[in-house]
Formats: structure tokens, sequence, C-alpha cells
């Protein structure tokens, strides 16, 4: 029993990252069609600035309060920062050339995480948190980490803060709207791209926050660490529908379970299960759980 | 107007006045749509211009022209299926009052548009359908959706292409209403294509008959009609 609880509460907080960084990507595809690689990145430079700042905050080797909640907050900004950079730099001038934008993604993707190992080395670096995030509390017999509670909590209030900025705001009806047809959403004379820039850096804010609990749920941090997770996140996009937010939930949701579960049993079942997983959703639904069928 | 080497809208030459309703009527393929295309922006003309209120807008790009006062509706209807009747209205409207709030304050707290998307709602006969998600209306009422949109972008002119096309025929009398009501009530000036001559004899104030590509008549209803050479051509009447 312990032991099923504990996989399911990791597997939760797995699940909560994954949909902190599939969330962006999978609005920036539905509204926009820009399939971005650069989203791992925007997830690396969160834990990096997240550890960052608590080094530079707290003394060596441990992690204040204080300063993992400034720490938190100084990833978000980060995301969002270099999103809004590649999206007006970068993308802006291509929309009309989808291949470039797929390659330019890429490369902007591969450049920012290498730029952290030039800055702070290749090396693993081990993410200080208070003590109180990495003690655990027993629950039904299972010890659980404190910082996968937390995890799950604020994913799910991005849950809650996304669906209502899609439905009552004025720019989430332009979302929602631009996601079906963006041609017809500028023919009525809206301005489309700045909806665009405000989804891109939303969705890298929210990669940001995400590689900032990644750390503390993993513990330590690389270079590739975006990137590693972003398999995934994409795979949580596929799965749960392009462009839907409760889809990716609902996906996340799956994979993290399935990853944690097919783990413990075995060593190689868990990534596998998720491939078997993606395949049977591809066949039988390949809009995905939410997805339109367009 | 030319597609490769051929001719589509030839030296079609006519002015509308503010107010008035101007039906354009031909047979199939003697340009209506392209010359509605031609207005809106969707093609250049390869010679002529196109002036609205004074100003040339030839060279303006179609969101521009929605801007300047022209709106159009399509023969296929062009709704957000998967929004309700009142978000895509309201959609609409928030692009003529984008108002000062910030990306975070709701929608409703736009309240010209607001209103705006409810009374155009009213206008084409939507009302107490403002939650229905666009995709499971019927296709008259995606029709009427259309002209509430059209309107909630606040024209002065409208280019209505077809509007009773695909709906059903006990629909089209309730549609020739609504646009009976633009028309009287908004005093907008409207250019309408239409097939059906019963329509067109009602609501025109012009007529403008086309026959493969050229301008043949534009005259009052009754003298349209009336014409040998437009009964002969296009009604089929000798």
């Amino acid at each position: 029993m312990s032991t099923f609880v504990l996989l399911t509460l990791t597997g939760l907080a797995l699940a909560a990252m994954y949909f902190l960084l599939a969330a962006g990507l999978s609005l920036i595809f539905g509204l926009m069609d820009v399939l971005n690689f650069a989203h791992g990145a925007f997830f690396t430079w969160g834990a990096y600035s997240a550890w960052w700042t608590i080094d530079q905050v707290s003394p060596a080797g441990t992690g204040s309060t204080p300063a993992f909640f400034l720490a938190i907050v100084v990833a978000t900004v980060v995301g969002a920062a270099l999103a809004t950079i590649v999206e007006v730099g970068l993308l802006r001038p291509l929309y009309a050339r989808p291949i470039f934008q797929v390659l330019v993604t890429l490369g902007a993707g591969l450049t920012l995480s290498q730029l952290t190992s030039v800055i702070w080395r290749p090396d693993a670096r081990v993410f200080a948190q208070p003590n109180w995030l990495s003690d655990t509390s027993t629950i039904l017999g299972a010890r659980v980490p404190n910082n996968r509670f937390l995890l799950i909590a604020a994913a799910l209030l991005v849950l809650a803060g996304m669906l209502l900025f899609l439905k009552k705001t004025r720019y989430g009806l332009i979302v929602r709207a631009g996601a079906e047809n963006r041609e017809m959403v500028r023919a009525l004379g809206i301005d489309v791209d700045r909806a665009f820039t405000l989804v891109f850096a939303l969705g890298g804010a929210l990669a940001g926050l995400g590689g900032a609990f990644g750390a503390a749920y993993f513990g330590s941090i690389d270079p590739s660490f975006g990137s590693v997770n972003l398999i995934f996140a994409f795979i949580v996009v596929v799965i749960g529908g392009l462009g839907s937010v409760t889809g990716s939930a609902l996906a996340a949701v799956v994979i993290g379970l399935a990853q944690q579960f097919g783990n413990y049993y075995t060593s190689w079942a868990g990534d596998f299960v998720i491939v078997l997983l993606l395949a049977a959703v591809l066949l039988l639904r390949p809009g995905g759980l939410m997805g339109s069928t367009r | 107007m030319r597609f490769g080497g051929a001719t589509i809208v030839d030296d079609v030459s006519f002015t509308v006045p503010a107010g008035l309703f101007v039906s354009i009527i031909g047979p199939n393929g003697a340009g209506k749509t392209s010359l509605f295309n031609l207005l809106s922006g969707l093609y250049s003309p390869s010679a002529g211009s196109v002036w609205l209120r004074g100003d040339d807008i030839t060279g303006m790009p179609p969101f521009a022209r929605v801007r300047h006062g022209l709106g159009r509706s399509f023969q296929l209807t062009t709704v957000f299926t998967g929004l309700s009747t009142l978000e895509n209205t309201r959609l609409a409207a928030q692009a003529s009052h984008p108002g000062n709030y910030a990306f975070w304050r709701g929608a409703g707290h736009n309240r010209a548009a607001r209103e705006r998307a409810a009374w155009a709602l009213e206008t084409v006969g939507l009302a107490g359908k403002e939650r229905v998600v666009a995709g499971s209306l019927s296709h008259g009422d995606k029709r009427k959706l259309d002209l509430a949109i059209l309107l909630c972008s606040e024209p002065e002119v409208l280019l209505l292409d077809e509007p009773t096309a695909g709906v059903s025929a006990e629909e089209v009398p309730v549609m020739l209403e609504v646009i009976r009501r633009i028309r009287q009530v908004e005093g907008k000036t409207v250019l309408m294509v239409e097939h059906k001559m019963d329509v067109v004899h009602d609501l025109s104030d012009r007529v403008a008959v086309l026959a493969n590509g050229a301008l043949v008549a534009y005259d009052t209803p009754a003298a349209v009609m009336a014409d040998p050479f437009v009964r002969s051509a296009y009604l089929g009447v000798t």
C-alpha cells in the first residue's frame, strides 16, 4: 500500500512538472502552429536561474525558504523574458516559413542550453532547497518528499489560472478563436501578433517555473535538463491534443503515473510504456484525447 | 481585373450613393463574386480603382478596409465553431472597441464591446442563443451569426455575398427580414450578390446586372426587369 501511495504521489508530481512544460507548448502550437523546440531551453534556464538565485542569496550548500521563493519568481521571469526575445527577435520574421521556424527554434534551444554549460560548466549541480521541502511527510505509511506536494499544488493553480484566462479574458478569447482560424481573427481587424507574443511569453514563464520545480523534484540539474524532459512534454502534448490545456493536464497525469509505475517494476518499462501509449493514441485517436479532428 | 490571359471583370464602373441598397445579379461566371473580391481587397485590380467614402482604397489590404468601414460576409459562413455565439460577436466587437484594459481583465469589462455584441445578436434574431456553441447552430442561424459578426465591426458599407444561399426555404424570409432591418434601422449602404429575383426586387433600390464580366445594366429594379436586353440575356424571357 505504501509503495502504491508513494508511486502515485511521485507520479502526480512528475505529471505536474510535465504539465508546466507541456501547457505552453500546446498553446503555442494551437495558436501559432509553431513546434517550439526552444521550450526545453526555457525550462533549463528556469532551473539554472533558480539554482543561481539560491546560490547567491543563501550560504553555500543550503537553501533558505525566502531564497527558494525568490528563485521561483526569478525562474518564471527569466523563462518569460527568453521566450519573448525568441518570439519577437527570431520567430516573427518567419511566420510564413514553417520549416525555418522549426530550424530556428531548434537552433535557439541548442544555443541557449549550451550557454548554460559555458557559463556554469557542464557538470551537474546540486539544487539546494529548504529542509522542509526535501523532508518527507508520511501518508498511509508512505514517506513522500514535501516538494512533490508543492509541485502538484502549483500545477493545479496554473491549470485553474490558464482555464480562467482562456475562458474569461479578451486575450483568452482571441487565443481560442485564433487556434481555430487565425486568418479569420486577423480579418476581423484584430492584432493577432500581440496575442502570439503574449502566448509565447506565458508559455516561457510556465516552462521557467517548471524548471525551478523540476530542479527541486530531481535535486540536481545539468545542461541537458530541459531537452530530456522536452521529449516527454511533446508526448504529453500529442496525447492530450494539440492546443488543449485540459488535454495536456490529463495526458500529463497518464504519462507521469505510467512512467513512475513502469520504472518501479523494471528499469526500462517506464519509457517503453509511454511510447506504446503514444502509438495507441495516434492509431485510435489521432487528434489526441481532447484535440479537435482538424 | 485579369486572371492569366482572361479578363474576368472588365470595365465595370458604377457608383453607389450612401444609404442605398444595390443588388448585383448575373448568371454564374458573370464575375459577381470576383467583383466583391475586388471591392473587399482580396484581389487587386490590374487596372482601375476602388473608392470608399471619398478615399481611394485600391491599395488597402482587406483588414484596413474593414477599419475604413467596409464589412463583408462570405458565401461560406465564417464563424468560430468552437466558441459560443456571444463569444463570436464579442470577439468582433472587441476589434472595433479595443478598450484600454490590460490583457488579464475580463472580456466582460469592455462595456462598449459587450453591448455591441449583445445588440448584434438581437438584431439578427439570435437573442436567447448567446451561450450556444456556434458549431451546433443550424445553417440558417450560422448565416445570421455571420451577419451579426459583420455588424459588430460597425461597417458603413456592407457587402453581402448571397446571404440566403444554403438557407432552408422557411428561413429565407427571416433572413430577408434581418437584412431589411439592418438596412432600414441602421441606414447602412448595402451591396448584395443574389440569385433569387424576388429577393432582389423587394429589397433593392438599384440593381446592377453583370454578364461576362461586363456591367450591362444599372437601374431601379423595375427598369432593369423591363430592359429587353436583360430579359433576354439573363432572365431568359423573350
